[in-house]
């Protein structure tokens, strides 16, 4: 179980594909990438460094860094990036 | 690349942009910065890209009138831009994900409203746990519910707005978990009924949400432990006395769930003004320590001048005249308006702010944090999520003769991480305070550096390559 999308009269993007240490997921173009991996099920995007305990989106407006993923490479805070088409999400080591 | 303005406001919430409008109006040349992609800041957030068809609500009205006047505006805007540095004087650096600039301007308006205050307990690091500000985000910008069987657990006003979004949009709320008792709510009323008749309507629409979806509520209570492998599955609650300590020999209440949403409060986000020196004192019902500012919104360094939440945690409905008072006077000091004018246009503005603040008052005031909270902490708990600093690390560095967050923060690591200390500094100064004779008042607020915030190191060398280093030849051997 975990989140899911309100469909009562909202209209959203196109659904698109995209990966999480490449499994294949979908969403919706524009929706924000933690939210996207949350309603996918994906809640632990992480372990912490120092307990290696299980990690994911916790304040959803960039200040915890707690859903810090890497996207070509670079961490990124994935509450504050859009899901696109293709685009390749892999976790922090 | 640097551009000069007579004004910079950070942040684009309602007291920002309110400032921002403010500001052009009287024909200065404003700049706002924001790192949300536009305007609105969390009580107004934007939806995301793709979202159509919203059922419009007040919150949703709001937000597009507020970025329509933004836009129909002079002032300059950036968007998507985070602010890393401010020196004094006043230059602003950000970036973005792939560049960097910077701007300057001799009068800097502060609205960057607040952070969301925890009380950490086993378990709150699990996925699923978030914050009640993260759940109003998700519903707000995603429309997106953040589980099927939610907890929804804390103090405040929150509390009722989130759960009430939940079951409205077609999810299962398995308790609210509110740490203060139903007398603490009762006890606001008389200050309420005086206040917002408008926004006190909306609460009791909240309230007959919840009652006509039969959502448990279990006042007096709060949560003991979270529970679950790889993501929350349940919650442990307990009864609490008046001061928010649990209650002894009361065996906990377990409740199943996939998504919990939690939090205790709002405090004002202090660290730009604190990075320019600003004085800060602590007010606690207004959400903890804010800058010293008079009553026009300036601070104790010149030119700088603060607005909004991040003053002091008043409300949507205060914050724009803050930021519109912020502005005026900010012309002030730049010569632009005599400071006749300047009273005259002010004084029902401060008339209507301190109408509007009385709701928002009485609502941070049910958050103020209390003395027994504490143990509701274990010492094997983690207090600092980035670093996994835990309270029995902290109680042993006081032990051991720390006494500011400075020095417990040199000692054990903790608020080190890259959340710059924001979620645990909090709790840190009050296990501080209960290990020793010391007020929460002097206990001050941790030093502050930049960057403000984490910054790629890509976008700081933004153009920069390897290559183009000059090299000399090496010398022959």
């Amino acid at each position: 179980m975990s989140g899911f999308r309100i469909e009562n009269q909202v209209a959203r993007g196109r659904l698109v594909s995209f990966t999480f240490e490449n499994v294949t997921l979908q969403a919706h173009e524009g929706e924000g990438l933690a939210a996207a991996l949350s309603v996918s099920g994906v809640l632990s995007v992480r372990r912490a460094p120092a307990d290696q305990g299980p990690r994911g989106a916790f304040c959803f407006m960039g200040t915890c860094q707690e859903c810090v993923v890497l996207i070509k490479g670079e961490r990124t805070e994935s509450c504050r990036v859009a899901v696109r088409e293709g685009l390749e999400v892999r976790a922090v080591r | 690349m640097s551009a000069s303005y007579d004004v910079i406001v950070v942040g684009g919430g309602p007291a920002g942009v309110a400032a921002a409008l403010q500001a052009a109006s009287r024909g200065l040349k404003t700049l706002i910065l924001d790192e949300g992609e536009a305007a609105g800041g969390q009580v107004y957030r934007p939806p995301s890209r793709g979202l159509q068809g919203l059922p419009s609500d007040a919150d949703t009205a709001s937000g597009a009138l507020l970025r329509a006047r933004l836009a129909d505006s002079n002032v300059v805007r950036a968007f998507g831009r985070r602010v890393w540095n401010i020196e004094p004087g006043f230059r602003v650096y950000s970036v973005t994900a792939n560049d960097a600039e910077e701007a300057a301007a001799p009068a800097l308006i502060l609205a960057t409203g607040t952070i969301e205050r925890f009380v950490p307990v086993p378990g709150w690091t699990l996925p699923g746990v978030i914050g009640l500000a993260a759940a109003t985000a998700l519903l707000k910008s995603q429309r997106i519910v953040p589980g099927r069987r939610v907890v929804v657990a804390g103090v405040g006003p929150l509390l009722p707005f989130v759960a009430a979004s939940i079951v409205s949009a077609g999810g299962t709320v398995a308790a609210i978990v509110d740490a203060n008792g139903r007398t603490e709510w009762l006890n606001r009323l008389p200050r309420l009924l005086f206040s917002s008749g408008r926004l006190l309507a909306r609460g009791a629409r909240w309230m007959s949400t919840l009652v006509r979806h039969r959502v448990p509520i279990y006042s007096g209570h709060a949560i003991g432990a979270f529970e679950g492998i790889e993501r929350v599955e349940r919650a442990h609650v307990l009864p609490v006395d008046d001061e928010g300590a649990p209650r002894p020999g009361n065996a906990p209440i377990t409740i199943d769930c996939d998504a919990v949403c939690y939090g205790y409060g709002l405090a004002p986000s202090i660290e730009a003004a604190k990075l320019l020196g600003a004085q800060c004192v602590l007010d606690a019902d207004l959400g903890g320590w804010r800058a010293r500012t008079d009553d026009r919104g300036a601070t104790d360094v010149p030119g700088l001048y603060v607005c909004g939440d991040g003053g002091g945690v008043l409300g949507a409905a205060a914050a724009p005249l803050s930021g519109r008072i912020a502005a005026l006077a900010a012309a002030q000091h730049l010569g632009r308006l005599g400071e006749d004018e300047l009273l005259r246009l002010i004084s029902p503005l401060q008339r209507q702010q301190r109408a509007a603040a009385r709701f928002g008052a009485a609502m941070t005031s049910l958050t103020t944090p209390k003395r027994g909270q504490i143990a509701l902490i274990p010492p094997d708990t983690i207090v600092c999520r980035c670093e996994g600093i835990t309270r029995g690390a902290i109680d042993q560095a006081v032990a051991d003769g720390s006494r500011t967050l400075d020095e417990l923060k040199s000692v054990t690591r903790c608020g080190m991480g890259p959340c710059t200390g924001r979620y645990c500094m909090d709790t840190a100064a009050r296990l501080i305070a209960a290990r020793t004779d010391l007020a929460e008042s002097q206990i001050v607020p941790v030093s502050v550096r930049p960057p403000l915030r984490p910054v790629p190191i890509a976008a700081l060398t933004s153009g920069f390559r390897y290559e183009d280093l000059p090299r000399p030849e090496p010398a022959p051997l």
